[in-house]
């Protein structure tokens, strides 16, 4: 998605004299074409988020559209107060970019896990929070949404193949994405791993068990009515994402269906404890939190035999 | 105060520190002393220095107050300028104001928000850079307390305007010795400051904050056109005008009792005000 993010980046910036582009020293071999098409509006700021973020405060209210780009962690976390009192408090048009959502650090470490951004970021109502499925449907989500009057977080992959079927890039604000339609349960997906939960979803499918999967990709404002629909046909959902199962994806389907009243039973897929210490690679973490194809496959069969 | 023509000067610093009495003793608050400490600054700023001939205009110079909790200084002088009326200034800390201890940006007049220390020189940073890339020719204004300078994030925004120079950007550093638990030298020293500031590669001059000539003409002999951006340390003493309030910890929080008042009242009558710069 990072190199969605910076050919998207590049063809609005062609278009608009007031986008712009702050990097947190971050982005090697990522973030060099919109330095080179756009060098007056590119400024490596340095280690130094909280300024990142006051910065583009100042140009946003000066009549520019900024986007601050870092690793998830440091583009959310660090600065989030400067995030909060400055382009929310303001209402003004600061685009957070966090690259690596959940695992993709893997062997960086805890510190490079972001593993709550998007609880932090969902919990603020002025805050349009964005997390596509894959690359295809990160860059219609740029394009869709690149001059909205308020800030906006973009909680990006680094992954720039892979896609999950069917979506075909798709990416409505407020809505969530049908991709399969199967009665049996829904899985109910948000980031990359998405493509984990299709595979899944096709892997029950060859077994018998038909499943729904919705990708949500608009997590603020949040595709209630989409969701509520769908939770209101089956009696079993499964949430999926790469973050803590408090305050995210499954959190957000939690409140649907206890707000709703509706009577479909959820099972949470995501992050349960807190790090150990130990660490590894995407793939590895994945396994150890039961985020794999096979482990959701997996879970969905225990739980419909529940 | 009342000129020879028998007008009201109501940009000077006698004005701004009665407006900061009154409301503040209706409202029953304190963070007096931060805002006494800062009128002379916003009475050079506002009688004469900013260039806002209506705070709507989007060419208009900018002006974070980085120490927001000095707001009732800034809320004096937009009133003084007739951008808040009598009735709206009195709903300070009311219900349902948009004037509360810290600023609010929906507040015409208030360019930001602050009110979180170490925030604004960022900001500033931002609306300098914005200017320039605009080719727009107005300034930036940012008044910091000098306890704000603890923040890392305020040094991260001093080395980003300097490694831009950043020359239409101006800090004025209220320099009162004096933050919330205590002295700024025993809780956590800020000396040398104006050689730190240098260091970073400011244009930095220290200068009598409560001597609105001197502080007019030191802004008004900075090239904003380019170069460095500027600092002005501005020496000043917390809780000016009212004797029991000077360089007293207390006053960063406490309100005054009715006697509190009438001796500050009278004190601020006594002190009066200082004359517009004839330098400029």
């Amino acid at each position: 998605m990072r190199a969605a993010f910076v050919r998207a980046l590049i063809e609005l910036a062609d278009r608009d004299p007031r986008v712009a582009l702050l990097v947190g020293d971050l982005g090697y071999t990522v973030v060099e074409p919109f330095a080179d098409a756009h060098p007056k509006r590119f400024f490596n700021v340095g280690v130094a988020e909280q300024n990142m973020v006051g910065v583009a405060t100042g140009l946003a209210e000066g009549g520019f559209i900024p986007y601050t780009y870092s690793i998830a962690t440091f583009a959310a976390l660090r600065p989030y107060e400067f995030i909060r009192n400055g382009p929310i408090l303001h209402r003004l048009p600061v685009r957070i970019v966090g690259v690596g959502g959940g695992f993709e650090y893997g062997a960086a470490g805890a510190s490079h896990h972001a593993l709550e951004d998007v609880a932090v970021m969902r919990a603020q109502p002025a805050l349009t929070v964005i997390a596509p499925a894959d690359h295809r449907q990160a860059e219609t989500a740029f394009h869709a949404l690149w001059d909205v009057p308020g800030p906006t977080y973009y909680r990006i992959g680094k992954d720039d193949n892979g896609v999950v079927d069917g979506l075909d890039g798709r990416f409505r604000v407020g809505r969530a994405e049908m991709v399969r339609d199967g009665m049996d349960a829904l899985f109910v997906a948000m980031g990359p791993v998405s493509i984990e939960a299709q595979a899944a979803v096709d892997e029950l499918g060859r077994a018998g068990r038909r499943c729904g999967l919705a990708i949500v990709a608009s997590v603020s404002p949040p595709p209630v009515e989409d969701l509520a629909a769908e939770l209101a046909r089956r009696s079993l959902a499964i949430t999926v994402e790469e973050h803590f199962v408090n305050g995210g994806l499954g959190s957000l389907v939690a409140e649907i269906i206890a707000e709703r009243r509706l009577g479909c039973r959820l099972v949470r897929c995501g992050v349960r404890v807190p790090a150990d210490g130990l660490t590894g690679g995407q793939r590895y973490l994945r396994e150890l939190h039961g985020l794999t194809r096979e482990a959701l496959a997996a879970t969905a069969v225990r739980e419909l035999a529940a | 105060m009342i000129d020879a023509s028998g007008h009201a000067d109501h940009l000077c610093a006698y004005f701004i520190r009665r407006t900061i009495l009154e409301q503040s003793k209706r409202a029953h608050v304190g963070h007096i002393g931060s805002a006494l400490s800062i009128a002379d600054i916003i009475a050079a700023l506002y009688g004469e220095i900013l260039d806002i001939s209506d705070p709507d205009d989007p060419g208009r110079d900018r002006l974070i107050l980085s120490k927001g909790h000095a707001a009732l200084a800034l809320y004096a002088a937009l009133h003084g300028r007739g951008w808040i009326d009598d009735a709206t200034l009195a709903t300070f800390c009311g219900d349902a104001s948009l004037l509360g201890v810290h600023p609010e940006h929906d507040l015409r007049g208030v360019d930001f928000s602050t009110g979180s220390l170490g925030h604004g020189l960022s900001i500033a940073a931002g609306a300098a850079l914005a200017a320039r890339l605009s080719g727009v020719a107005r300034r930036t204004f940012a008044i910091l307390s000098d306890a704000e300078c603890d923040e890392g994030s305020t040094w991260e925004a001093v080395m980003f305007a300097a490694h831009h120079r950043l020359s239409s950007l101006i800090v004025v550093v209220d320099m009162n010795g004096q933050q919330a638990l205590g002295y700024t030298k025993d809780v956590l020293s800020l000396a040398p400051l104006i050689d730190r500031w240098r260091a970073f590669g400011w244009d930095a001059v220290e200068v009598e904050g409560h001597d609105r000539a001197a502080l007019t003409r030191a802004i008004g002999g900075f090239d904003t056109s380019s170069g460095s951006p500027h600092v002005v340390l501005a020496r000043t003493t917390f809780g000016r005008g009212v004797s029991y309030m000077e360089g007293k910890i207390k006053w960063h929080y406490w309100p005054m009792s009715d006697d509190e008042y009438r001796q500050a009242l009278a004190e601020n009558e006594e002190l009066g005000c200082e004359q517009r710069s004839s330098a400029l």
